[in-house]
């Protein structure tokens, strides 16, 4: 299973259904090996995507190549793909074996070969020995790995997955991501995963491609999407984050009565959105040079575990209407200096962390 | 204290429970006593009656006659071969339709299902006799494609084994278009999808998944059908013409023109006996709640 990852090409692909724009004008690249997730919220049309990829929809016009070939008008089955779906898909007359091996027989494979190559498959995602168990005596998270492994078992070079782990609780979902992730490393398949959960796009990505109404909003690798999301949507959606409303005028950034100082150029006028992250604010003893600072009331305090969520009211003459989430961890020497509700604080957030997007006009 | 009050608890929740029990059992009398006074009890009298010789005593002169006449075993086989027959064309003409209405969206599929509903609910009579009209040597079809010159002389469509069948196969096809229908509807599209992601082909996508998975409800649809058929009266005595007698044509002759009770009984029994044992045969092969709902 050597260095035979195929990458894929998608150039200006658009789908509609009636006046309904399922995906407009997507181009995107995967690289050969790399793992890629279509990140967005249901109806986004990153399914969509998915299936033009595995050959379920056609799209009205654009091209999706393999390598150099362009599959757009192949049938699935001819398309060698692996799929893992949302529901594992797994054929309820057929044992474990027979599903892993079903790929296997449909290419003729011999029955020792398939024997083989079916063992292989199910060491791969640590269920040996269960090759003679009926589907319905697994748990969701054994189904999984046979999905898995029949999507796998006659090594195709891209492997797409839709929402695979969101039927499982959230310590299988946890664990099953990084062990995932590990077999992706392992087999260096190329990889195109579907999910709705922004969290595990980032544990799980080289890339993250967020798609909204459609369209392909951002490319980018994990810590750069959460670092400088390109708009207000993906800074929302992606990571917890308070959006204050800035105005920008002759390059320089204010709130309410308030200057700010930013991490990037801004070249242009007019109504903007600090993105803070929660776990970026710190409560200010002093004013510093590297950092804004913001003067306002404990509205709410709430324990979560980890971590301490402070709901922080703002001064309404300096800033207007509005309020910050601040995240502490909950180290045993944070905790007695932690302020109460009704306390007044200063929160300072360091330039290097202050991040604008521009304030959507509409729907994007 | 605690433990006094937690038996306290336990003593009236018991005896809740026993109330819930009671009253749902309550609502299942009706019913009960409903079938064991039309249904039990009858066959039982039925049962009886078999045994009874025409001189009055207990003999099994009934069962006899009917191994030793050749008559009674033709018309086994003719309800035998009717049954096959009906089940056989209903699968032909039901299965594409129901495997159409799985794969057409749910809207598009319930205008399909009042096309198959609405004959459903239609007198069974009206609509064997309905064919009648239209099968009979002057009906509709017969003189059409005489007019048109596809043919000169009539077709013999009634009073004979294929007009039984039309008849019956229409009468039957919802039967095995409902049970079928439900089982294809729940079948996972993702799977037939999986199969063709893993290299199947359309056809053998369908063959190695679709069709293995809708052989319960095809199985339960051909039961219903099958055992309908045996028992059958109304259509293949009309359509049929006298010429095509089945088991419940004669049982009702054995009543109207012999006065025979035991020898009706007798047959009654054997039909049932049978049904039965087909039944148990299914249900080996197929969980017999799926006759009744969906998966």
């Amino acid at each position: 299973m050597a260095n035979n990852a195929l990458n894929i090409s998608i150039h200006n692909v658009t789908k509609t259904y009636g006046d309904f724009y399922a995906l407009r004008d997507v181009s995107l690249d995967v690289t050969s090996g790399e793992f890629l997730t279509l990140l967005g919220p249901s109806g986004s049309g990153k399914t969509t995507l998915l299936m033009v990829l595995a050959g379920f929809i056609n799209p009205d016009y654009g091209s999706v190549k393999f390598g150099d070939e362009e599959v757009v008008l192949k049938p699935p089955h001819l398309r060698g793909i692996g799929m893992v779906f949302q529901n594992y898909a797994l054929f309820p007359h057929m044992n474990v074996e027979q599903n892993v091996g079903y790929p296997q027989k449909l290419r003729g494979v011999s029955k020792e070969n398939t024997k083989i190559s079916v063992e292989e498959a199910l060491a791969t995602v640590k269920l040996d020995g269960l090759g003679h168990r009926q589907v319905d005596e697994l748990s969701g998270g054994q189904r999984q790995r046979v999905a898995l492994a029949r999507a796998i078992v006659f090594k195709p070079k891209i492997l797409l997955m839709d929402e695979p782990l969101s039927a499982l609780d959230k310590k299988l979902r946890e664990e099953m991501q990084i062990e995932l992730r590990q077999l992706h490393d392992r087999l260096n398949i190329t990889t195109v995963y579907v999910t709705h959960d922004q969290k595990e796009a980032l544990t799980m990505s080289d890339r993250i491609a967020v798609i909204n109404d459609g369209q392909l909003k951002q490319l980018d690798t994990p810590n750069q999407i959460y670092r400088s999301p390109s708009n207000a949507f993906i800074a929302d959606f992606i990571g917890e984050s308070s959006l204050l409303s800035a105005t920008v005028k002759n390059g320089i950034a204010s709130l309410g009565s308030s200057k700010l100082k930013g991490n990037q150029k801004l070249s242009k006028d007019g109504d903007f959105l600090l993105v803070i992250r929660p776990e970026k604010l710190f409560i200010a003893s002093k004013k510093a040079r590297d950092a804004n600072h913001f003067e306002g009331v404990v509205e709410d305090s709430i324990f979560q575990g980890e971590s301490q969520l402070m709901v922080i009211k703002l001064d309404p003459k300096t800033y207007g209407e509005q309020s910050l989430r601040m995240r502490l961890p909950n180290s045993s020497s944070t905790l007695s200096e932690l302020p109460g509700i009704g306390d007044r604080v200063t929160l300072g957030l360091k330039i290097v962390d202050s991040y604008f997007v521009e304030k959507s006009h509409g729907g994007s | 204290m605690a433990v006094l009050e937690h038996n306290i608890n336990e003593v009236s929740l018991s005896r809740l429970e026993k109330r819930e029990n009671y009253t749902f059992f309550g609502l299942t009398v009706p019913y009960l006593v409903l079938v064991g006074a039309m249904i039990i009890i009858p066959i039982g009298w039925l049962f009886f009656l078999s045994f009874i010789g025409r001189d009055g005593s207990f003999s099994f002169e009934n069962y006899e006659r009917m191994i030793n006449s050749k008559a009674y075993l033709r018309i086994f086989l003719t309800t035998f071969k009717i049954s096959l027959l009906t089940t056989f064309f209903c699968i032909l003409l039901g299965y594409p339709l129901a495997y159409f209405m799985s794969q057409i969206s749910r809207k598009w599929a319930s205008l399909c299902m009042i096309g198959v509903l609405i004959p459903f609910w239609t007198s069974l009579l009206v609509r064997t006799y309905a064919w009648l009209v239209l099968l009979q040597k002057k009906g509709l079809i017969n003189n059409i494609a005489i007019d048109l010159g596809i043919i000169t002389e009539p077709i013999k469509f009634v009073h004979n084994t294929s007009g039984t069948l039309i008849g019956m196969v229409h009468i039957m096809l919802p039967f095995l278009i409902l049970p079928l229908y439900a089982n294809m509807r729940a079948i996972d599209s993702h799977c037939v999808k999986a199969a063709s992601s893993l290299g199947a082909t359309p056809v053998r996508a369908f063959w190695t998944v679709f069709f293995p998975l809708s052989i319960p409800g095809l199985l339960a649809g051909s039961l219903i059908v099958f055992v309908l058929c045996l028992g059958f009266y109304v259509t293949p005595a009309v359509l049929g013409g006298g010429r095509v007698i089945m088991a419940a044509m004669k049982i009702s002759s054995n009543i109207e023109l012999y006065f025979s009770w035991g020898a009706a009984s007798a047959l009654g029994v054997v039909l049932l006996v049978v049904t039965m044992i087909i039944l148990f045969i299914a249900s080996k092969l197929v969980s017999l709640d799926q006759l009744g709902q969906r998966r």
